[in-house]
């Protein structure tokens, strides 16, 4: 993968871009691997959980009640941020909240930054726009900066280099941090890691988060994480500014009992995460001086007005779905064209395009459901596939193949003589295309046009002779006729 | 009984052996002659507005029904899951009370057996290696759970063997199969392996629609593994 962002209005089609990432072997190794050890933990400390569904409806509820609410939590939480001593910006979409970071982070006389993971900064691709303005970001989260020094791309949006194994890990940092003798244990890449951020952590005065929750009741910010480097970059900075999507809000901080049981057991598979911050305006003379909170919405508003595609913005971002999905464990995250892959990205990011970009991956899915049966918050994501996939349509008009198609199909449908006649007549149609097998079967190895799909690694059954409602109606004469 | 367009189209023996079980039982069975598909495939590929005249047929031909049994998980869970919602959308307050009146009578084949008529031997012979495949519908929307495999168990001379991934999609979803060949080929590899390592003869569900996915890449790699509706195996003496 090149050092070219993910970027929805440019990504090829989800077939196209499956296709390639289908070819890369070590990555399907990985990714199979990771998703299965990831969904073995999440299995487990589940399974230990006797009242787990009432959490997940329990969470449903409290995003979904937020959602219904959300000019006010928003403004709850921006009053209560800024008694506390914060500051807070209202970004409408990507570009103004770039324009804002960068701002801020000139006038702090910054020229680099420390980051923690946030999926956020890469929705808006913000490294890219503080590097064109002479200020260098450092990932301090291992997979991101596995990421940055591999001139990569997050695949994932919990481990974004879930696509990366430890050899090729290794070859990274050896070429980016000159580190030709280093060896390929977990505890020799942790160690050149932590060395590299070390310096980093002491040096660098302004740090760049995002948030896991906002609470509007005490205008706190809420991050979990694994590694400590983000309490390092939370805690270090003189400037600290957070960058996060208006859908992050919840209304209270006893909420977050919920929301905290959920996140990490979906997440990683952990009971609770190693490292929990939450912070609240700025406290002299601990942790940073200067808090900004930069509160984005870049298309989350549309989300919020449409009734069917607004539950995708209850996520909580724990990938539990990516995991999950047998599409996902086959293609990788960066098939999606989005720093959201997934089922969820399947839905949030054609949302976040305004039905702009990204048509293909509503139909990224067979729909089998795995993505909702392990969602904290229940999603009902096929649900909204569905709804997004109605959307496609419209816009499509019906004048190409498939629409003409499945309009014949509703006509054939709607009357029993036509369907009568459309089952004759496909006997008919296919009959030139039929081989008899070893058993004096009929199959079909080749399909003409949009059907051909089927035919690249399976046959087709030829028709029956008879359908099913002509053997009955057979059979009832016949019962007439011998009167019973 | 609704047999659905592709079961009765391309799966008449799966018809057949409904029949047959059910009258063993004692039923009578009646098909509504003018039933034609429950609106699944439009539906999920997102062209809504060719599904809807489809439910009100289906309540037209089904209304009365004490029950209907449908040898079909995933059309079931289309009309569980999205029939009430399409009949809010047409608007009709008539047809909405219909549909909520209809719908609890309406059961998958397997679940019709297990759940309301509380059976799991129904008097079948069936001397052959299988394994079954649990279909996504079945497993997560209806919520089959292990009823499929009790009836299986309670077959005579059965060989039932559990395949690993049972929960797994085979890649079939409809639509998708032919929009994403590539990726629902490499699911289909996995499904298939899954099922070569069983050591089989033949592998069962209660969705001809997988089946013939499945059988569709088991035939092309010349296997000789056999796909089998759970009605036809029921219906064996």
């Amino acid at each position: 993968m090149s050092g070219t962002a993910l970027d929805p209005r440019t990504a090829p089609t989800f077939p196209m871009a499956a296709k390639t990432m289908m070819g890369d072997t070590q990555l399907r190794k990985n990714v199979r691997h990771a998703t299965d050890v990831i969904q073995a933990k999440r299995a487990r400390v589940v399974d230990e959980m006797p009242d787990w569904q009432e959490l997940r409806e329990s969470g449903k509820q409290i995003r979904q009640h937020t959602m219904e609410h959300l000019d006010f939590y928003l403004e709850e939480f921006e009053s209560n941020c800024t008694k506390a001593g914060g500051v807070v910006h209202w970004a409408k979409d990507a570009e103004e909240a770039r324009r804002i970071i960068v701002a801020l982070v000139k006038a702090a006389g910054a020229t680099e930054v420390i980051k923690i993971k946030s999926m956020t900064t890469e929705e808006i691709q913000l490294n890219s726009a503080l590097e064109a303005a002479g200020i260098h970001p450092y990932e301090t989260d291992l997979a991101e900066l596995i990421i940055q020094l591999g001139h990569d791309q997050p695949s994932h949006i919990v481990v974004p280099a879930l696509h990366k194994n430890r050899q090729q890990i290794r070859e990274i940092f050896q070429r980016e941090m000159n580190l030709p003798e280093l060896g390929e244990t977990p505890q020799d890449l942790a160690d050149a890691a932590r060395q590299f951020l070390r310096e980093k952590f002491l040096r660098v005065t302004t740090g760049v988060s995002g948030a896991n929750f906002l609470i509007a009741e005490t205008g706190g910010v809420c991050i979990v994480e694994s590694e400590g480097n983000g309490r390092m970059c939370l805690t270090l900075p003189e400037t600290l500014i957070t960058v996060a999507g208006i859908d992050k809000v919840v209304p209270r901080f006893e909420d977050l009992e919920v929301l905290l049981q959920l996140l990490p057991r979906s997440a990683t598979g952990e009971r609770m995460n190693p490292y929990n911050s939450i912070w609240t305006g700025v406290n002299p003379p601990d942790g940073p001086r200067e808090f900004h909170v930069v509160l984005m919405d870049n298309a989350r508003t549309e989300i919020l007005g449409d009734a069917e595609g607004r539950q995708t913005l209850n996520c909580i971002r724990c990938g539990a779905c990516q995991n999950a999905c047998p599409v996902y464990r086959q293609t990788g995250g960066h098939a999606y064209g989005s720093v959201y892959a997934g089922p969820i990205g399947a839905i949030l990011t054609p949302q976040l395009q305004e039905m702009h970009h990204a048509q293909s991956l509503p139909y990224a899915s067979s729909l089998c459901g795995a993505c909702y049966e392990v969602c904290p918050v229940k999603i009902n994501i096929p649900e909204v596939l569905i709804h997004l996939r109605n959307k496609v349509v419209k816009q499509n008009g019906m004048l190409n193949a498939e629409a003409l198609a499945m309009r014949a199909m509703g006509m054939i449908f709607r009357s029993e003589s036509r369907f009568r006649a459309a089952q004759r007549m496909g006997r008919m149609a296919e009959a030139p295309l039929v081989r008899k097998d070893g058993r004096g079967e009929g199959w079909i190895g080749w399909l003409p046009g949009l059907l051909g799909g089927w035919t690249q690694v399976r046959d087709l059954q030829a028709m029956p002779e008879e359908t099913f409602r002509e053997w009955w109606e057979k059979r009832e004469s016949k019962e007439v006729a011998s009167g019973n | 009984m609704f047999i659905t367009c592709y079961n009765d189209t391309l799966f008449p023996a799966t018809g057949k052996a409904v029949v047959r079980v059910l009258e063993r039982l004692g039923h009578t069975v009646e098909f509504p002659a003018g039933q034609t598909c429950c609106g699944q495939m439009h539906w999920n590929t997102g062209y809504q507005a060719e599904a809807l005249p489809l439910l009100t047929r289906f309540v037209e031909q089904f209304r009365g029904a004490e029950a209907v049994v449908v040898p079909s998980s995933s059309c079931v869970a289309m009309m569980r899951d999205h029939y009430p919602k399409m009949a809010e959308e047409i608007g009709d307050v008539k047809l909405k009370a219909e549909v909520a009146e209809l719908l609890p009578k309406v059961f998958e084949f397997s679940e019709f057996l297990t759940k309301r008529l509380g059976l799991e031997d129904v008097g079948a012979y069936y001397p052959h290696r299988v394994t079954y495949h649990a279909s996504c519908h079945g497993l997560r929307n209806l919520g089959l759970g292990d009823g499929p495999q009790r009836l299986l168990r309670a077959v005579r001379g059965i060989d039932l063997v559990e395949i690993a991934g049972l929960e797994q999609c085979c890649g079939f979803g409809g639509t998708f199969a032919v929009k994403n060949a590539e990726v629902s080929s490499a699911m289909l590899a996995e499904k298939t392996n899954a099922i070569l390592n069983t050591k089989a003869e033949a592998c069962t569900a209660c969705d001809n629609s997988c089946l013939m996915h499945i059988h569709g890449a088991l035939h092309r790699q010349r296997t000789g593994i056999q796909t089998v509706h759970l009605a036809e195996i029921l219906a064996g003496e």
